[in-house]
């Protein structure tokens, strides 16, 4: 633990991170236009992984890697071997390769798909060993950078689970870098799980045998059903419709529809709870009308994470607050849950304001990115001084 | 193809790839101490400067040091164009205040042609603020063949492999204009020009010595111009060429094509005509015609384009006594 005395100064040194942060702007900047116009949808992100293997490559970091699943793996050695603190962000983002990945740089604004989420997070990785080197920061700890891959939708972080089963360092702690929001701070995951319900009306139909034989009216059926389950307001759950598709035009009756949802809950139980009367309806709808409906779960996260109590989490708390930041508190269904299986202390961390998420006009501020950076360092300086 | 442009496509033609090597492009630059300038001609583009500037400062000042400076050079744009390129750390300048002892004249060609007098490098890289794929290459891409080869003088950037984009966006391999204007011009008078695979692209890298010893046309026609001076002077082995891949820029329309012709195939014949490859040109008329239909009525629209011209750099008193130039002797 370290003594208020020394947080203090960490504290204290929150102003010189900033300036520090502020020196590299314009590396800062150019990477992440050039990292976010190397498009890299889930699956697919070999390319924008090259580019981070020569930056990686240019500012001399040690045991550069890139696994089977195209993770890449860099480190800068610290005074002490036996201590190692993990960077990590996601590569991946949720635009396909068809989307125009041009990215345009205004006064205090850049805008273009996926800067925010999650190309600025990753400019912040690689330019980090720079900041390092110009400001002289020298940490006892290795301090390993991690870019993973597959971390979205169906990626379902398979890219990190397979980094942290075939790595052989014991990290200390996690430190993930999202380009959004300023001031968030995660450290406990909820339980979730994702998936797809389909309805498809079967080839050999008997249309005489009910008064309406369509895909969509079915997922129509389904989204009632959803409506009417209860939700508690303790512990905190609730169920995310976030698609539907279905039918081809105007005047074809719709002979498949789909609905994506998410179910959440910071209690396990209530996610199983829910998922089972989802099972229910589902099959009680799919032998009433004879249209086929299928559930399929996509991906699954168990809740969990470090208390609030963990140094970690009440440092880079205390951080964010003295920066002048109001520090908000959410639960991540993201990273943090491979570390929490693995039972790795993390947290996820927000670089800047943004706006229009995960739309081709993301949009983020450059200005506060300074602060973002800042925040960063002073936590890595309390986990290496030994906290 | 004959056998002599074959081989001069083979020694004089690059792909940016070829120079990925910047460490030690930078090497050899400051051995033979060469200072580099990147000229940045605008109007109106505040949409695309920033990334523009931050990148080759970046990437090229910061990372690499092969330019000695960023300078962006405007025509008065009426939106934020200089005050973006400022912040984000480009040298600005408004091309009225360059020499104005000399005048004002309203052109992409004023702005080229100030930049000889205003930026010191050996060599100088313009590059057009229009690209939406702004990348780093389209200046080593440039400026590499010049540091490498003591014998090339001009640079000249192709894009090649055409592809079809969405959202009236394309890339300019084969640019209207040069396929049918500048490429069967050059295949009747000049046919080893025809060899430049983009003649019209608006990025290539120039020797001083070059550039203050050719004049300027301040609108369409000045690459042409270019070509055709340095090809009078110096002849095809001072050019080369380098694939920069793609380009992506907004389309133009082709009425706005028909005027860049008209002022191209005006410096076209006068550099013709002075290379005697005409006897004497009649008088000219500088007026475009175009039509529009307005309702049921044909209307004729009227552009007046007179492609003015600025004399070599190195006629011109301040210039040589900037560079402290001996008086220059006319030819």
């Amino acid at each position: 633990m370290l003594r208020k005395e020394e947080i203090a100064a960490i504290l204290d040194q929150l102003g010189e991170f900033e300036e520090s942060a502020r020196s590299v702007k314009d590396q800062l900047l150019a990477n992440l236009v050039m990292i976010s116009e190397i498009p890299a949808p889930s699956f697919d992100e070999e390319n924008r992984i090259a580019f981070i293997k020569n930056r990686f490559i240019e500012n001399e970091l040690q045991h550069i890697s890139i696994d089977e699943l195209g993770n890449i793996a860099g480190m800068l050695p610290g005074k002490n071997p036996d201590q190692n603190i993990l960077l990590n962000a996601h590569v991946d983002t949720v635009f396909s390769k068809k989307v125009d990945h041009t990215i345009s740089v205004g006064s205090n604004k850049v805008t273009g798909p996926g800067v925010a989420d999650n190309s600025l997070g990753v400019a912040v990785l690689v330019t980090l060993p720079e900041l390092f080197k110009e400001a002289g920061i020298e940490f006892e700890s290795n301090i390993w950078f991690l870019g993973e891959t597959r971390s979205l939708g169906r990626g379902n972080l398979e890219g990190l689970r397979f980094f942290l089963e075939h790595s052989e360092i014991e990290f200390d702690n996690v430190i993930c870098i999202e380009g959004a929001q300023l001031g968030r701070l995660s450290y406990s995951s909820v339980g979730m799980v994702r998936g797809e319900i389909t309805a498809s009306v079967p080839e050999e139909y008997d249309w005489m045998r009910m008064t309406y034989t369509n895909a969509i009216i079915t997922i129509n059926e389904v989204i009632n059903r959803i409506v009417d389950i209860p939700l508690p307001q303790r512990p905190k759950t609730s169920i995310v419709m976030g698609s539907i598709e279905g039918g081809t035009t105007f005047n074809t009756i719709a002979t498949k529809a789909n609905l994506k949802f998410e179910i959440r809950s910071e209690d396990q139980e209530q996610v199983n709870n829910i998922l089972a009367q989802f099972e229910d309806f589902v099959a009680e709808i799919s032998s009433r009308s004879g249209i086929r409906v299928d559930m399929e779960l996509v991906s699954e996260r168990k809740p969990g994470g470090v208390s609030f109590k963990h140094p970690l989490p009440r440092n880079a708390h205390e951080i964010i607050k003295h920066l002048g930041l109001k520090p908000t508190i959410t639960p991540s269904t993201s990273e943090l849950s491979a570390f929490i299986d693995w039972g790795i202390p993390a947290i996820t961390l927000g670089m800047t304001n943004a706006e229009h998420l995960r739309l081709e006009t993301e949009t983020i501020e450059i200005e506060p990115i300074y602060k973002g950076v800042a925040q960063l360092l002073g936590v890595i300086n309390v986990i290496d001084k030994g906290d | 193809m004959t056998m002599n442009m074959e081989q001069w496509i083979n020694n004089n033609t690059y792909h940016h790839a070829d120079f990925w090597d910047l460490k030690k492009l930078v090497e050899i630059k400051e051995k033979k101490n060469l200072k580099i300038s990147l000229c940045i001609p605008t109007l109106n583009e505040e949409e695309t400067i920033g990334k523009e500037v931050i990148l080759f400062r970046s990437e090229l000042m910061q990372r690499y040091p092969l330019l000695d400076e960023i300078a962006v050079i405007d025509s008065g744009s009426d939106d934020k164009t200089l005050e973006v390129a400022s912040e984000y750390g480009a040298d600005t300048y408004l091309a009225s205040d360059i020499l104005p002892q000399l005048g004002e004249k309203k052109g992409k060609g004023e702005n080229l042609w100030k930049a000889v007098y205003q930026l010191d490098g050996d060599i100088v890289v313009y590059v057009d603020a229009d690209i939406k794929n702004i990348h780093p290459r389209f200046v080593y891409g440039l400026v590499a063949p010049l540091i490498l080869r003591d014998d090339a003088k001009y640079a000249k950037a192709f894009y090649d492999r055409p592809l079809a984009m969405g959202g009236g966006v394309r890339p300019s391999g084969g640019g209207r204009v040069t396929e049918i204007l500048i490429r069967p011009l050059f295949s009747l008078l000049f046919p080893e020009l025809t060899a430049i695979i983009q003649p019209l692209s608006g990025e290539y890298a120039v020797r001083r010595e070059v550039l203050e010893r050719i004049s300027f046309p301040i609108g369409y026609g000045v690459e042409t111009s270019h070509l055709l001076d340095i090809y009078h002077q110096w002849g095809i082995d001072a050019f080369v060429q380098t694939d920069l891949d793609q380009r992506v820029h907004h389309n133009q329309p082709t009425r706005a094509l028909g005027k860049m012709a008209f002022g191209i195939l005006q410096t076209f014949f006068k550099r013709a005509e002075n290379m005697g490859v005409f006897d004497k040109l009649p008088d000219y008329e500088t007026i475009l015609r175009q039509f529009q239909a307005v309702d049921e009525k044909y209307e004729q629209v009227q552009h007046n384009i007179v492609e003015d011209e600025r004399p070599p750099m190195i006629t011109i008193d301040a210039y040589r006594k900037k560079y402290k130039l001996k008086e220059y002797a006319k030819k």
